[in-house]
């Protein structure tokens, strides 16, 4: 409790604590995108032909496309040839070291708390930083080899791994996936790269952290998990972005493959800048996440914590394709003041005796409109699958807004679909309760909060889950009273 | 400590107190009894601050102060306790964090250090002890899924831990066996130090056996029609409330009266 207190009053003193802007010369293409652009980026990467080949056949899929408008958030429209598409810090040369690393973008991590130091090392996480779209340092990369991991930018993986890149790139998201997925295709400069070679449960829990920095460029990453047969690995996701008045784009894809008795664990927290009071500024977070278990009895478990960017629109799925496999989402998304989400999952089963298990936790707070959407879909051969859906909102306030749309589509008859749904406020009585106690009532909704996520932070790894718990706090301040 | 003088408060615009008049001396224990309906819990959420009651008239005067001009929280920091009729249950809030904060934000308010995780359990646990209540109550979720004796030996707990200048009972008797009474008397009778005072609301004449009151008040239709000492309790257990219908009436009579 001393903690939480202590972190609110911190904070309330602040507006955004991580809306700075570093001072680092980047390396920026003009405004605008087209082939030149796209084959820029690929020179830039000193990129092999079949690389840029597939991002030029992702770029003329995408110039077909409109972008789609179903979902239930409003935003004015994107102008796509307003965005610059490539923004890197020039590096001097070739960095051997941490040492190494521009002093500036290390000062920058230490105010993000980025734990890229050696004491991270010892807590047993290994971080590849992502500034901007180029990842400048990386981390227990060869503790990692030794074992047969390889868990570096995707950048640099298409040059060391490009058999690995060649064969997993687009395999569970193709280009022709969605507007937002051609694009990213087309025009990503980096993200992360991950395989986990057959039967090695990775030792360590690997997360990257991604941020937005230059001004006016869309960050689109890509970030590409492989767990070979019977390997397993956690991999956490952290965001912040520095505060600006222009909108920004985010448009990254995940994908994730794992092969039979594979499991992959992926944690977001996300707390991109959310636009002001009024909804100026702020991020729009437009993502396509999903997993392939491919093989049988392979396992996929999303978990995201979304408190941040103006506009949230992502559904990390699951394909259950092995029989056996499971899939798991663990969600909870808060929207306060001026903030739009429209979030949920798809789970599609394909193999036999497939699982999936879906906990969406929404809160909605201010003038905040939520939607949670969510696809469960038992295909002809799935035969004994089942899914259980439990998804549940919270309000806070009278001008918020929740909303669930459930689609289950099935088409085997011996499959099994349960969907449960709730949505509450925060009692006046509970409140009352806790006031009664002395305990105010900001504190008083942080932690009901607390506990109306529990199911969801316990899924998260320890050191996440108490971020998790912070953030909360923070996104909830003067939501109430 | 606490004088009340002529409170009047309504719910949705009905009057349910109609002008009680009471003063708690330091170490008095008053006992309000009386039949369902009788004003009774109002009068403890009046005291509260529940928003929900209107009060239309009177005044409450707590350590000097206007008690109906402070803020919820600030009644509760400086001393005012009641022990919940009906707790309120918070799934997924564990019950040793929701104590935890609660003592702590005492503990501020006095200025004293805030306690961690681990010294709030050792001195939860030796309260537990002395009311020999079951430990596994501190890592349950805040009265979620306790029954109803569980949920008021828990009041009782965050009464023994918060140590309240005026605490305040409604009903924590009702729906409790032999054993959870005694272990309410006990906590009450351990705080007993001659200096604070207790209100304790109860239907039932038998926790007046085991926390023995200085004043006995009965209310009925919102007003105290008859106050005496601890024989006023066994009185009305062996006559029932049958005779108060005439007290409300007299009373009904002199508000047509005025």
């Amino acid at each position: 409790m001393s903690d939480e207190k202590q972190l609110l009053d911190d904070l309330s003193r602040q507006k955004y604590k991580w809306g700075f802007v570093t001072d680092i010369e980047s390396d920026t293409v003009p405004p605008g995108l087209n082939e030149d652009v796209i084959r820029f980026i690929s020179a830039r990467k000193k990129e092999p032909e079949w690389m840029l080949e597939f991002r030029l056949k992702a770029f003329r899929h995408w110039q077909t496309l409109s972008e789609p408008d179903w979902q239930k958030v409003q935003f004015p429209p994107v102008d796509y040839q307003a965005i610059s598409y490539y923004s890197a810090p020039k590096p001097k040369k070739k960095l051997d070291s941490m040492d190494e690393v521009d002093p500036e973008l290390v000062a920058t991590y230490e105010k993000l708390g980025i734990p890229l130091s050696e004491q991270k090392r010892l807590a047993g996480v290994a971080v590849d930083a992502v500034f901007d779209s180029v990842s400048v340092a990386t981390t227990h990369q060869e503790k990692l080899a030794e074992m047969g991991v390889i868990f570096m930018p995707i950048s640099e993986a298409v040059h060391e791994h490009p058999d690995l890149v060649r064969r997993y790139l687009g395999s569970v998201v193709p280009h022709t996936d969605n507007f937002f997925a051609a694009l990213n295709a087309a025009v990503f400069t980096d993200g992360s790269f991950v395989y986990i070679p057959k039967g090695l449960k990775c030792p360590l829990e690997l997360s990257t952290y991604f941020r937005i920095n230059a001004e006016n460029t869309g960050q689109f990453e890509r970030t590409l998990i492989v767990a070979d047969e019977g390997a397993y690995v956690s991999y956490l996701e952290g965001c912040t972005a520095p505060q600006r008045d222009e909108n920004q784009l985010h448009a990254a894809v995940v994908e994730l493959y794992a092969h039979a008795d594979a499991g992959i664990k992926y944690s977001t927290v996300q707390n991109w800048y959310p636009g002001d009071e009024d909804g100026k500024g702020g991020i729009y977070n437009f993502v396509t996440k999903r997993g392939l278990c491919a093989g049988d009895r392979s396992r996929i478990s999303w978990t995201q914590v979304e408190t941040g960017s103006a506009i949230t629109w992502k559904y990390p799925s699951c394909v259950l394709k092995g029989d056996g496999s499971v899939g798991e989402f663990y969600s909870v998304a808060l929207t306060a003041n001026r903030q739009q989400a429209d979030t949920g999952t798809k789970m599609i089963h394909l193999g036999k005796n497939t699982r999936s298990t879906i906990i969406s936790k929404g809160i909605s707070a201010g003038h905040a409109d939520q939607t949670y959407r969510g696809l469960v879909r038992m295909g002809r051969n799935a035969h004994g699958a089942r899914n259980f859906t439990q998804c549940d909102s919270m309000l806070l306030g009278d001008k918020c807004g929740a909303h669930t749309f459930p689609y289950i589509e099935a088409k085997n008859a011996s499959t099994q679909v349960e969907h449960e749904a709730t949505t509450t406020r925060i009692g006046a009585d509970q409140i009352f309760y806790c006031n009664q106690r002395g305990i105010a009532t900001e504190d008083a909704v942080s932690m009901i909060v607390g506990g109306f996520c529990r199911e969801v932070f316990k899924e998260l790894p320890m050191e996440f889950a108490v971020e998790a718990q912070k953030l909360l706090s923070v996104s909830l301040e003067g939501s109430v009273g | 400590m606490l004088k009340i003088e002529n409170l009047h408060a309504a719910i949705d615009g009905k009057p349910i107190l109609k002008g009680i008049d009471l003063e708690i001396r330091p170490g008095e224990v008053h006992a309000i009894m009386g039949p369902n309906g009788s004003g009774k819990s109002t009068l403890s959420q009046v005291l509260a601050g529940n928003e929900e009651y209107e009060v239309t008239a009177g005044r409450v005067i707590y350590k000097g102060r206007d008690l109906l001009e402070m803020p919820v929280e600030e009644r509760a920091l400086e001393g005012v306790f009641l022990a919940f009729q009906y707790p309120v249950e918070i799934p997924g809030f564990a019950n040793a964090e929701f104590l935890r904060a609660a003592v702590n934000a005492h503990r501020k308010h006095r200025g004293e250090p805030e306690l961690d995780a681990f010294d709030f359990s050792r001195f939860a646990r030796e309260k537990i002890e002395q009311l020999e209540l079951d430990p596994k109550l501190l890592t349950r979720a805040l009265n979620a899924g306790f029954s109803g004796g569980e949920k008021k030996r828990n009041e009782c707990l965050q009464m023994t831990l918060l140590e309240p200048s005026l605490a305040i009972l409604d009903e924590t008797d009702s729906g409790l066996d032999i054993d959870a009474l005694q272990i309410v008397a006990k906590g009450v009778n351990s705080l007993r130090d001659g200096q604070r005072g207790f209100l304790v609301i109860t239907h039932y004449q038998r926790l007046l056996d085991h926390i023995v009151p200085d004043v006995v008040h009965v209310l009925a239709d919102g007003r105290i029609v008859r106050t005496g000492g601890k024989e006023l309790a066994r009185e009305l257990e062996e006559k029932g409330y049958g005779w108060l219908d005439e007290a409300v009436a007299a009373g009904a009579d002199k508000e047509g009266r005025a």
